[in-house]
């Protein structure tokens, strides 16, 4: 009976040592993957800002108006001025489009008498 | 363990024959038990104390270690929090009322040696001087070869350098990791921005500092951790500041002026819209402070906060609006503004000489009268006036939030004699920034209220204290917008928008004293639109402008300041998403012909 206490016993130990360990690998796993992710994150961040900068950079309005003189000639863009405001009844909407003919008469004068 | 028994029977029979005291033989007997479980109650003690001692040197050791390898660490972030967002370290992003950027942070290297890892020093002084062209080859040469074990090199490099730095292959060239401010917009709105340079410098990072405009006033609140990258929003709008900073420049040139500013605000939040100063700088690379000469001539001074000057009549209408506040006139008042008037024995002129005989109070400011706004400012007196340009924040610097603001100290009159209550009545004789002004022309345009600039974008109005009634207001409003339609300011017409406004001309006193230059002007004109529901108040200033376009030269702020205003807001108001009113029939218009 004792013995097999004791076998019992050294067996949960080896289970509990073999669980903790087992534990505290998949712990450094997570550990590894949080602080690659937190590198990706930071990285992304430093690219989100260069690429804001850069944004920012090329949309300085003094190279949008040099943009928008050198390419007057396509776009034909001129500052905004008090004139352009129009009222919403100027603006020519598209027709709004036919209904389908869902239902079909035939009309024929075929048979017309006059 | 066997005890000795304290009468051992044989000691005692033997004692007993020789006729000895067996009690001696018990009692020597007990001694040495007793001497024995002292002994062994000692050495127990003993080694307990020892376990103990082990025990707490452990411990302290522990903490001790633990303590000496938290100091002599590099600090790192625990890995295993799960706190969301990590502290964003660098100086938070400047943005407009829009959100897009005005200032922002680049990652950059800086350069440093270790001149005993050189391999080659002669060789690397060469290369590094053909990258760098600004380097002095003989003096790195000598810190190279010296006794140094560190030393700087640049602060800052573009990749490229860095690239060409890299392919020199010295290993005592290292690079250390930098952040820079950077403003994408360079020059625009420069004299806000101010600039940023390098505090505290390490190997692994440097400190961003601000060194003047907004970056210094908010250095602090801007580095601070807790904002967690949150970005600034400031009340400017971008667009609407390079498109009157274009007008501006452009008014500059034509009109051969020498320098310019602008101010456009918002008349219920104070929200600064523009604030402009010509010339300017680029805050990315800002230059040095003049060392001699005239602090103003610099790019760095900024005209709109700094700048004081005499804006001349553009304060005359303060003057009437006082008047009418008081109930000493109303507007059909009729003033007598032949000449002559004399104060304390100074005779008071008007523009080229004019008379312009008996004008109602509304004409006075249409006309411009100088001897008419007087006569007013002596009907209200020296201690009402004071009262008034304090209330509306005359008499001191305006709380601007950038550093420079606080050297915008307007300039009064040592002594308020009745002579400095009438030249002041028409803008002369007082010295104030175009901002302190912007802040007057707001309170005539909302109704009466004190408003504070601010450079930061606002939530809703905020007014302040109440300077006049809202009736004296609308009057007010009235006369600046006739002085656009009948009076001096005839091109600030912008049809649409209703524009209002004061002209002033100001002669530029001599910087060492001794009165007035002849033809030397301050031009300004100081506009509200649309004056039917007036929204924003613009400041034009321009220093020493002069159109040519006539057979004389002409200086004054209605062929100057007013088309440059004009334009601004012809450019500005649409841009700030102002329709402009042309269809409306007004009231002013409708003739009754019937009887």
């Amino acid at each position: 009976m004792r013995s097999l206490l004791y076998v019992m016993t050294f067996m949960t130990v080896i289970g509990a040592a073999f669980w903790a360990y087992h534990e505290n690998y998949k712990t450094q796993d997570a550990l590894g993957e949080a602080q690659a992710v937190r590198a990706e994150i930071r990285d992304s961040r430093a690219r989100l800002a260069v690429l804001k900068a850069e944004w920012a950079y090329l949309n300085r309005p003094d190279r949008l108006r040099d943009l928008a003189e050198v390419n007057f000639d396509r776009l034909g863009l001129m500052a905004l001025k008090p004139d352009q405001f129009g009222r919403v009844d100027q603006i020519a909407y598209p027709a709004p489009p036919e209904l389908p003919i869902t239902d079909p008469v035939e009309i024929s004068s075929a048979g017309a008498t006059e | 363990m066997i005890r000795t028994p304290l009468r051992p029977l044989a000691r005692i029979l033997d004692a007993r024959r020789k006729g000895e005291n067996p009690d001696a033989i018990e009692r020597e007997n007990l001694r040495i038990r007793h001497e024995q479980m002292r002994d062994a109650a000692r050495s127990r003690a003993e080694g307990r104390l020892l376990v103990m001692a082990v025990m707490f040197f452990c411990a302290f050791g522990v903490v001790g270690a633990r303590m000496g390898t938290l100091a002599a660490s590099e600090a790192e972030e625990p890995r295993a929090q799960a706190t969301g967002a990590s502290i964003i370290a660098s100086r938070a992003d400047i943005v407009d009322r829009h959100g897009r950027v005005m200032a922002t942070n680049m990652e950059t290297f800086s350069l440093y040696a270790h001149p005993q890892h050189m391999v080659d020093p002669h060789r690397t002084a060469a290369k590094l001087v053909s990258i760098f062209p600004e380097l002095n080859e003989e003096r790195l040469r000598k810190d190279l070869t010296g006794k140094r074990k560190f030393m700087w090199i640049r602060k800052k490099l573009s990749p490229e350098q860095k690239q060409k730095v890299h392919d020199i292959g010295e290993p005592g060239l290292l690079f250390g990791p930098r952040e820079m401010r950077l403003y994408p917009n360079g020059a625009l709105a420069a004299h806000i921005m101010g600039g940023a340079s390098f505090g505290r410098e390490g190997v692994h990072s440097a400190e961003v500092i601000g060194t003047a405009g907004i970056e210094k006033f908010f250095d602090e609140n801007l580095r601070d951790p807790a904002r967690e990258g949150a970005p600034m929003e400031l009340s400017l709008d971008l667009t609407v500041q390079a498109a009157a900073e274009r007008v501006l420049l452009g008014g500059m040139k034509l009109l051969n002026a020498k320098g310019a500013a602008s101010v456009l605000m918002d008349v219920h939040t104070g929200e600064v819209i523009s604030i402009a100063s010509l010339p300017d700088f680029d805050p990315n690379d800002r230059p040095r402070p003049l060392t001699e000469g005239d602090a103003s001539d610099s790019p760095l001074f900024n005209r709109a906060v700094q700048g004081v000057y005499e804006l001349g009549s553009t304060f005359k209408v303060f003057t009437s609006a006082q008047a009418l506040e008081l109930g000493l006139v109303n507007p059909n008042t009729v003033i007598d503004t032949s000449p002559p008037m004399r104060v304390n024995g100074h005779p008071i002129g008007e523009f080229a000489g004019k008379n312009y005989g008996p004008l109602s109070v509304s004409d006075i400011i249409i006309k411009s009268s100088n001897r008419g706004t007087g006569k007013l400012a002596l009907q209200i007196g020296s201690k009402r006036q004071q009262a008034f340009l304090k209330s509306v924040g005359f008499f001191d610097p305006v709380p601007l939030q950038i550093v420079e603001a606080t050297g915008g100290q307007p300039l009064l009159p040592p002594r308020w004699s009745d002579i400095s209550t009438v030249t002041i009545s028409y803008g002369h004789g007082i010295s104030v920034t175009p901002l302190h002004l912007a802040a007057g022309y707001a309170a005539i345009a909302n109704g009466g209220h004190y408003v504070q600039p601010t450079l930061l974008k606002q939530d809703g109005p905020k007014l302040g204290p109440r300077v006049m009634s809202e009736r004296t207001a609308g009057q007010s409003l009235d006369m600046l917008r006739k002085v656009v339609t009948k009076g001096t300011a005839s091109f600030g017409e912008v049809p649409g928008y209703f524009v209002g406004g004061k002209t002033g001309t100001a002669d530029k006193p001599k910087r060492r004293g001794g009165g007035y230059y002849k033809n030397k002007v301050i031009n300004t004109f100081a506009s509200i639109f649309p004056t039917n529901d007036p929204k924003y108040v613009l400041i034009v200033t321009l220093d020493e402008p002069v159109e040519t376009s006539g057979r004389k030269p002409r200086r004054t702020a209605g062929w100057t300041a007013v088309p440059v205003a004009a334009e601004m807001i012809r450019r500005v108001a649409p841009l700030l998403g102002l329709r402009p009113d042309i269809e409306t029939r007004h009231l002013t218009d409708i003739i009754n012909t019937s009887n």
